[in-house]
């Protein structure tokens, strides 16, 4: 079985990313770059399927030397290979966009199953696993939460409001993975420095036909002006404070 | 041309999923085009008298023995299908789950763009519609012109106020489509727990994070939320500890809220975590650490243990309760 693992690299999300003089771009030069939380779990689950079952799991990244960085930890984690799909990383991509970078590179791996994080905490896209599928006419199922094989049928629960939805499906099939689906392993330094000598093999991607549908007017910060009252006292009173206080709030009246 | 609300596909209307109609029907109003939705859902009948007055024009569907329930295998190629012959410039839907997962699929079968958990909804002159995207979890807001015809987004509860006008109900269109050849199976939907409430649906949520010193104590929360009508959440550092399943977590890697009321008791207010927040109208910190981040970002701030305060404003907000009864 080939499992693929599609990896980007995001600021980490301890940072604030700010916006340019230019008002439309954003500036993330400050912040370190880690692998996508998400896509964390998307590769520990491939490495797991390869120890319980064998599998080749080759890490699938677009861009340049962020995306270098993503499919170095996926090699640390136990990744057995790594594409690159290259283009140059200064010119934001769509979800339209990377799907259709990434669709041919897929096409021409074909790999059995193919894993993604449900999505990049960067742009929250959420959105290029699915379409990857749709392109490739995989089966696929989003958020995925519990992941069972059965000889060639998948069976996921995915994680809905209120509940889970239980499907299941064979093989070929695309699944975006959820938090919660496992912990993902931390790599050992010996693994980390042996991923740096391991090769990526780099497929050039045109980039035709990934002109954005939008545009963007503007990026502003979220306004959010709180009161920042703080109560003094003992327990009673800063409780009979908040309940005058606070009479506004909907829900304590 | 015409804007297509895809109803929840969870077979419920959401108020979710009504302000997505409310903020559509507004939008369609203003460029002066149709409102259509489509229920990918069984039982359209019960559900005419919550969409009236709303302004849909007809609200489409298939027979659920040709497309079953939850399988977007079946449902996708006739949205797409629907989508093109609407003409429609703009399909929008909540952004639940399975809004979120079927627009994605919905967007790639019509190569067009899609924004996923937008903010609002408007008209840009030339009536383009115009969204606004979180990116970074919020911390970043962009407003996106979508230029390119169809477009799709999916929209956070609140983009819109429900306001109806009229009692007039949407026509039915029964669409006839050949029954599809499926490899997909929907097994089951799994509720959780009875009588919980569902976090992006709650007016008020009550979030515990490490302060609250071990799963032990859920308890004092959960009265806390019973009393209100609120749902629990939590910080990453409770689901990270095993204190609480991830479902529950609100955060850049969790659920992103927008209640009126949200009441933070032991969490510290890391910046993931405030991500996820930031759309509360009032928001009450209740820590024992003065100095805590949290208390910078809340409106009101209570300075003590959390197992103290906690069950006092339990019984304070029940006592009140009671008077006004």
């Amino acid at each position: 079985m080939k499992i693929a693992v599609l990896v980007k690299s995001v600021p980490d999300t301890a940072g604030t990313p700010e916006i340019g003089p230019d008002g439309r771009s954003v500036v993330t030069e400050h912040l370190e770059t880690v692998l996508n939380p998400y896509d964390e779990i998307a590769v520990e689950e491939a490495v797991r399927m390869k120890e319980a079952l064998g599998a080749e799991v080759v890490a699938v990244g677009l861009g340049d030397e962020a995306a270098r960085k993503a499919l170095r930890t996926a090699f640390a984690m136990g990744a057995d290979a790594a594409v690159l799909a290259r283009r140059p990383e200064e010119e934001p991509l769509t979800g339209k966009g990377a799907a259709l970078c990434l669709a041919p590179v897929l096409r021409e791996l074909r790999p059995d199953l193919i894993l993604a994080g449900k999505q990049a905490v960067d742009d929250d896209g959420a959105q290029v696993a699915e379409r990857v599928a749709e392109m490739l006419g995989y089966l696929h199922a989003s958020a995925v939460t519990r992941l069972a094989k059965d000889g060639a049928q998948l069976v996921v629960d995915r994680e809905i409001e209120g509940g889970a939805l239980s499907m299941e499906f064979p093989l070929p099939a695309v699944l975006t993975v959820e938090k919660g689906l496992n912990t993902p392993r931390y790599p050992t330094l010996p693994q980390i420095l042996k991923a740096k000598r391991r090769e990526i093999r780099e497929v050039a991607v045109d980039g035709e036909g990934v002109r954005p549908g939008w545009r963007v007017d503007v990026l502003s910060l979220p306004d959010t002006q709180r009161r920042r009252q703080i109560f003094q006292g003992t327990v009673t009173e800063q409780v009979d404070n908040l309940l005058r206080e606070a009479r506004p709030l909907g829900g304590l009246s | 041309m015409s804007i297509l609300v895809l109803l929840e596909p969870r077979g419920e209307l959401t108020s979710s999923c009504l302000s997505t109609v409310a903020a559509a029907g507004r939008l369609a109003r203003d460029t002066g085009v149709e409102l259509h939705a489509v229920w990918p859902s069984p039982g359209i009948r019960a559900q005419l008298g919550r969409l009236a007055g709303l302004g849909i024009q007809t609200v489409h569907t298939v027979r659920e023995d040709v497309l079953p329930p939850f399988s977007h295998e079946a449902w996708i190629p006739f949205l797409a299908d629907l989508t093109r012959s609407l003409g429609a410039r703009l399909v929008v839907a909540p952004a639940s789950a399975l809004g979120k997962a079927w627009s994605a699929a919905l967007a790639a079968r019509l190569d067009a763009e899609l924004a996923q958990d937008c903010l609002g909804l408007e008209a840009a002159e030339g009536g383009v519609p115009t969204v606004r995207k979180p990116l970074y979890a919020g911390k970043i807001v962009a407003t996106l012109r979508l230029t390119g015809a169809p477009a799709l987004a999916t929209l956070r509860a609140g983009a819109a106020q429900v306001v109806r006008a009229g009692e007039q109900t949407p026509e039915i269109a029964w669409h006839v489509v050949p029954p599809p050849e499926l490899r997909s199976v929907v097994r089951e939907l799994v509720q959780n727990a009875g009588g919980a409430i569902e976090l992006g649906e709650a007016r008020v949520v009550v979030a515990g994070g490490r302060g609250l010193g071990g799963p032990d104590n859920w308890p004092v929360l959960r009265e806390l939320c019973a009393t209100l009508g609120a749902a629990l959440g939590a910080s990453r550092a409770a689901v990270d500890a095993g204190w609480i399943q991830h479902a529950h977590q609100v955060g850049q890697t969790g659920r992103v809220v927008s209640p009126d009321l949200y009441i933070a008791c032991g969490i510290s207010g890391s910046i993931q975590h405030l991500a996820g927040m930031r759309g509360a109208k009032t928001v009450v910190a209740i820590n024992k650490d003065p100095a805590a981040e949290i208390f910078q970002h809340c409106d009101y701030g209570l300075v003590g243990d959390l197992l103290q305060i906690v069950p006092a404003l339990t019984a304070a907000v029940k006592q009140r309760q009671r008077r006004v009864a």
